[in-house]
């Protein structure tokens, strides 16, 4: 800890809102976040494969929980009808395309286990010290809601037009780009066959 | 907002969602046997049987639960609660009247009813994998698709609402409805109610669950109260999907008298578009699945983004 942080530390502890006085929704944030990281963690080490996708529910549901804890209620919703209804359905729907079986999958290991824990250990590491460094005791008053879709409507389509736009012609590329492929493999298939 | 107030609306909303399912039920076996020349159940507690399905439920209460050997136990006996429960919170955010008659005023009210509406079918996936069974398996990968499918057009045309009233809150949609928007958006409200309809695998589009071909589908093997909780989360979406469209689409409490009879007109709307769900099981014979694939892909999708291009030219054209 360096000279200037702890002055800051006991600063915040007078006014009511250092880490050693949470209120309660810094609990439950924290609960939250336990079970977010435990089911992120059975989902990567389960060796059943739908179990796995299921954790991945209870891990992206918990996410969810915690914009709403931080007041940013139109992300979280956006979280739920992205994440848990459509990306985990793709995903339960290509599990059962390949007949998951009931019970472990002992196969479904990789050798490359230390290698991925390596990376995202410096993954989680980065982008800890990254926002540890960009907000510092930055305080975010939790009584006036911040995260109400028309100023995040207002400040995205005004102050943030060009990256969003630009976005958009990526997900159009990567639409092409599908349908292209797809198609291509068809003609394939019928000069196989004549 | 003290504590009275909130228990007095979750129970509201709790009783809702016990007794609006059970009458739509109600209402599709008479409904059903008088479009077929038939006069449906008639002894149940003596006036037109309007009792049976109580009796039913003490039926699905007294047989025995069972899990299949091979199946995945704990995610077998889960999937019901899982399919039921979103549908009961997604009945918090739907207004039944002027004046902050509604369970919860959420402010991206739409997203929140589309978005929780979307984990009811994990449920029946869950139910379909874990019964070790094929035909579950088969239901399981139909529903997954069809949802797939008419999450999209559902999405657009609550959109095009959206865009419409300038706000994502269901009650400020409400207020600031106006009786030119019915005409305006039918298109869009067709849009809606089709893939709702598809999305809870009513006839015509009950492919997922047909009892000819792939015997129930996901729930072939649930017995039970499980199976019952199934069959009361089918009747509750109609009654969400109903309240949906009659609230995006319909002006909701809107009609004569608002203050004091809002709550009728709204119940009216409601009752008038369950009705016309039943109809379409009597009316319509099922489709395949891949009629059911074109039609979304082919026709709602086309509608819903050609209904959104109208809606932003007459905003654009009266702003």
């Amino acid at each position: 800890m360096s000279a200037g942080a702890l002055p800051a530390l006991l600063a915040a502890e007078e006014s009511g809102r250092g880490v050693l006085s949470p209120s309660g929704v810094e609990i439950v944030f924290l609960l939250v976040a336990v079970v977010v990281l435990g089911a992120a963690i059975l989902c990567v080490t389960s060796r059943h494969l739908v179990h796995a996708a299921l954790y991945l529910v209870v891990a992206l549901g918990g996410l969810a929980v915690e914009y709403l804890l931080l007041t940013a209620e139109f992300i979280a919703w956006v979280q739920v009808l992205i994440y848990l209804g459509s990306v985990v359905v793709l995903l339960l729907f290509g599990l059962m395309l390949t007949r998951a079986p009931i019970g472990p999958s002992p196969d479904a290991d990789s050798a490359n286990r230390p290698v991925a824990l390596v990376v995202s250990l410096a993954a989680a590491a980065t982008l800890v010290t990254l926002v540890v460094d960009a907000f510092r005791t930055t305080w975010i008053d939790l009584d006036t809601p911040h995260g109400r879709s028309d100023a995040l409507g207002e400040s995205l389509f005004r102050a943030w037009v060009l990256p969003f736009e630009a976005l958009s012609v990526l997900l159009l590329a990567a639409l092409v780009g599908a349908i292209v492929i797809s198609r291509a493999r068809r003609d394939d298939s019928e000069e196989g066959r004549g | 907002m003290d504590l009275l107030d909130v228990t007095l609306r979750v129970v509201a909303v709790l009783a809702a969602f016990l007794v609006l399912p059970l009458l739509v039920g109600q209402a599709e076996h008479k409904v059903m046997a008088h479009m077929q020349g038939r006069v449906g159940p008639m002894h149940a507690g003596g006036f037109h049987g309007w009792a049976q399905l109580v009796a039913d439920g003490v039926k699905f209460a007294q047989k025995e639960d069972t899990v299949p050997t091979g199946a995945d136990r704990r995610i077998f006996q889960l999937a019901p609660a899982v399919a039921l429960v979103p549908y009961c919170v997604v009945l918090v955010a739907i207004p039944l009247g002027p004046g902050g008659l509604v369970g919860q005023v959420v402010d991206a009210g739409v997203f929140f009813v589309l978005a929780v509406l979307g984990i009811g079918i994990l449920g029946q996936l869950m139910g379909g994998w874990a019964s070790n069974n094929k035909y579950s398996m088969l239901g399981g990968m139909r529903t997954a698709a069809q949802l797939m499918a008419y999450e999209l057009p559902l999405i657009l045309a609550a959109a095009s609402v959206v865009m419409a009233a300038g706000t994502l809150s269901l009650t400020g949609i409400l207020d600031g409805f106006q009786w030119w928007w019915v005409p305006w958006q039918l298109v869009g409200a067709f849009v809606f109610f089709t893939a709702g309809i598809a999305e809870l695998h009513r006839p015509p589009f009950d492919a997922p669950i047909a009892p000819e071909e792939i015997v129930f589908g996901a729930f072939t093997e649930y017995s039970g109260l499980r199976f019952a909780l199934f069959l009361l989360a089918e009747y509750a979406g109609i009654v969400v999907i109903s309240a949906l469209t009659a609230v995006l689409f319909f002006g909701g409490w809107h009609g004569p008298l608002p203050d004091q009879l809002g709550w009728l007109w709204m119940l009216l709307k409601t009752a008038a578009l369950c009705f016309l769900v039943i109809w379409a099981r009597v009316a319509w014979p099922r489709l395949r699945a891949d009629q059911i694939q074109k039609f979304a892909w082919t026709v709602l999708v086309p509608l819903a983004l050609a209904q959104i291009a109208l809606t932003g030219v007459v905003k654009v054209v009266i702003s």
